[in-house]
Parts: structure tokens; C-alpha cells; sequence
């Protein structure tokens, strides 16, 4: 879009992302995934977010300026759950069907584990 | 301050998020804001999936289901006057309650209608674009959706671009 001449600033939860493939101009939010503008319903966050994003947008210097916003997310310990989807996602599940058959075939390989010794 | 942009994953993914080398080298693009915010036109992208369901297929669930490294590559438009109960969300990877709820929480319409009204932006335009964000391989973005949006916005005059990556 950059190069189209359409002027951008992203709002991440990952501006270490940000920072590393290199952005134009973005924010970091410390909200969880699937919420970059804060909780649902509640349009003050959302327009402070919003407001530091455009702030951020007309007075960047230049090409790769990512500033971390200060606003806390309460009740970290569910979010780090409540965030994810019901069920694993189709990779999620499959990684760890994988890492569960590696480590089978590890035991059955290895007499020690299966018997306490030889 | 600083944000840990991996506290919200399980500690084995953080883990190996953390250690992958950092890219870079590349020159970042850039185009300056041609005109003051007051009188830009915006465009809102996201990729949380969302969709106007009442209206537009869903994203190919099924195709990730039946290949967990693919994800669908296509967007979908939301009008600047989509109402919240034709919002549907499509993604495996996230909870989608607080965004069938609001889909404000990463498609902020609703809140640059607002400033539209208060005069702190020049205008919304009339179309926004949502995508899938699980994707292992970019290129369908990068080749071919990215650019055709972008010519979208143009044809619609869009100066200035809010991204909401979740």
C-alpha cells in the first residue's frame, strides 16, 4: 500500500514483528490476540487506541516507528486462555498429534525408558 | 514501556518465536500522509476474518481443515455501513465471541464514522477489507490480494490506511 502512495500505521499486539520485518508505522497494544483495539463494547479504549495510532501516523519522522502504548489488560492468567478458540486450530492440533507420536515412537525405540534399565 | 509480543502464547511457541533470527536489510516503504488527517480519506484492513455473512461466502475453513499449513488467502469487503449482526467471523485461531460482539475490537468502523462526524478525519470510504490472518505462505497476498486492495482504495481515493493484524 506504501508503495501505492496510501500512507499506513498498523496496530499489533507483535510489534516485535513490527520492529523486525519492518513496518512504516505502527503501535503496540498489550491486549490479546484477536483484540488490537481493546474490549468489546467499550469505545473510549478503542478511540484512545485509535487516537494514538493516528498520532502516530501524522508525526512519525520515518520509515520503521513503532511505539508501545501503555494500556494494561486486567486478568491476564484467563486471557492467556480465553483468547484461544474452543477448539485447537487444524495446526495446533496436528503439531501436537505429531510431538505425541515422536515421543511414543521414542519410548517404544528405547528400552530404557519402557523398562526402568537393561 | 515495553511490550512482550509473546506473553499471550503457550511458553514452547513463545519459545520458538523468541529464538527465530531477526530479518531485515530490506528498505521499508514509505509514503508521507500527503494532507492533513482532517482531511484524509481512510480505509480500515484487518485479518480476523470477518465477513458480511448475510451476503458473501465464508472464508474456506473446510481447505484448512483438510490441510492445517493452508490457510485462504482471499478478503472479503465490509461496507461502511455494515450493522453488527451481518458480521460473521471465520478464523480457527482466536476466540471470535468479543468480535461477534463488536467487531469494533479490530474493524473500527463504528468509531471512524464517529470521528468522520466530528470532523477529525476527512471521511471513511465506503469500503473496508477483511482477510484471514493464518497464512504460512504470503504470496497470494503479496502477488495478488495485496495489490488488487490497494488499487481498490485508490479507485476510491483512500489517502490513509488503519491495520489491525490479530
Amino acid at each position: 500500500m506504501e508503495t501505492a502512495g496510501i500512507s499506513t500505521v498498523i496496530v499489533t499486539p507483535m510489534p516485535h514483528f513490527a520492529e523486525a520485518l519492518g513496518a512504516p508505522r505502527a503501535v503496540g497494544v498489550a491486549f490479546p490476540f484477536g483484540h488490537p483495539l481493546g474490549h468489546a463494547g467499550d469505545r473510549d479504549e478503542q478511540m484512545k487506541v485509535i487516537g494514538d495510532a493516528l498520532r502516530v501516523l501524522r508525526e512519525a519522522p520515518g520509515p520503521g516507528t513503532v511505539e508501545h502504548l501503555p494500556y494494561e489488560w486486567p486478568d491476564f492468567e484467563r486471557w492467556k486462555q480465553e483468547w484461544q478458540p474452543a477448539e485447537p486450530s487444524p495446526i495446533v492440533a496436528l503439531l501436537r498429534e505429531r510431538l505425541r507420536a515422536q515421543a511414543e515412537a521414542r519410548r517404544q525405540e528405547d528400552p530404557s525408558r519402557r523398562s526402568g534399565g537393561s | 514501556m515495553t511490550i512482550d509480543s509473546f506473553r499471550w502464547l503457550p511458553g514452547a511457541i513463545a519459545a520458538y518465536y523468541r529464538g527465530l533470527p531477526r530479518q531485515g536489510g530490506e528498505p521499508i516503504p514509505w509514503a508521507p500522509l500527503a494532507k492533513p488527517i482532517e482531511r484524509c480519506r481512510f480505509a480500515l484492513v484487518t485479518t480476523a476474518g470477518l465477513y458480511m455473512k448475510d451476503r458473501d461466502p465464508s472464508f474456506d475453513l473446510d481447505g484448512e481443515r483438510r490441510n492445517p499449513f493452508w490457510g485462504d488467502p482471499t478478503y472479503r469487503v465490509i461496507p461502511r455501513d455494515a450493522r453488527q449482526e451481518q458480521i460473521g467471523v471465520a478464523h480457527l485461531h482466536i476466540n471470535p465471541a468479543d468480535l461477534l460482539a463488536d467487531m469494533n475490537v479490530a474493524l473500527p468502523v463504528q468509531r471512524f464514522l464517529e470521528l468522520e462526524v466530528a470532523g477529525e478525519i476527512g471521511s471513511l470510504a465506503p469500503s473496508h477489507y477483511s482477510f484471514m490472518g493464518f497464512q504460512m505462505d504470503n504470496s497470494a497476498w503479496e502477488k495478488r490480494y495485496g495489490p488488487e486492495v490497494a488499487a481498490r482504495m485508490k479507485e476510491e481515493g483512500v489517502d490513509a490506511v488503519l491495520l489491525t493484524p490479530v
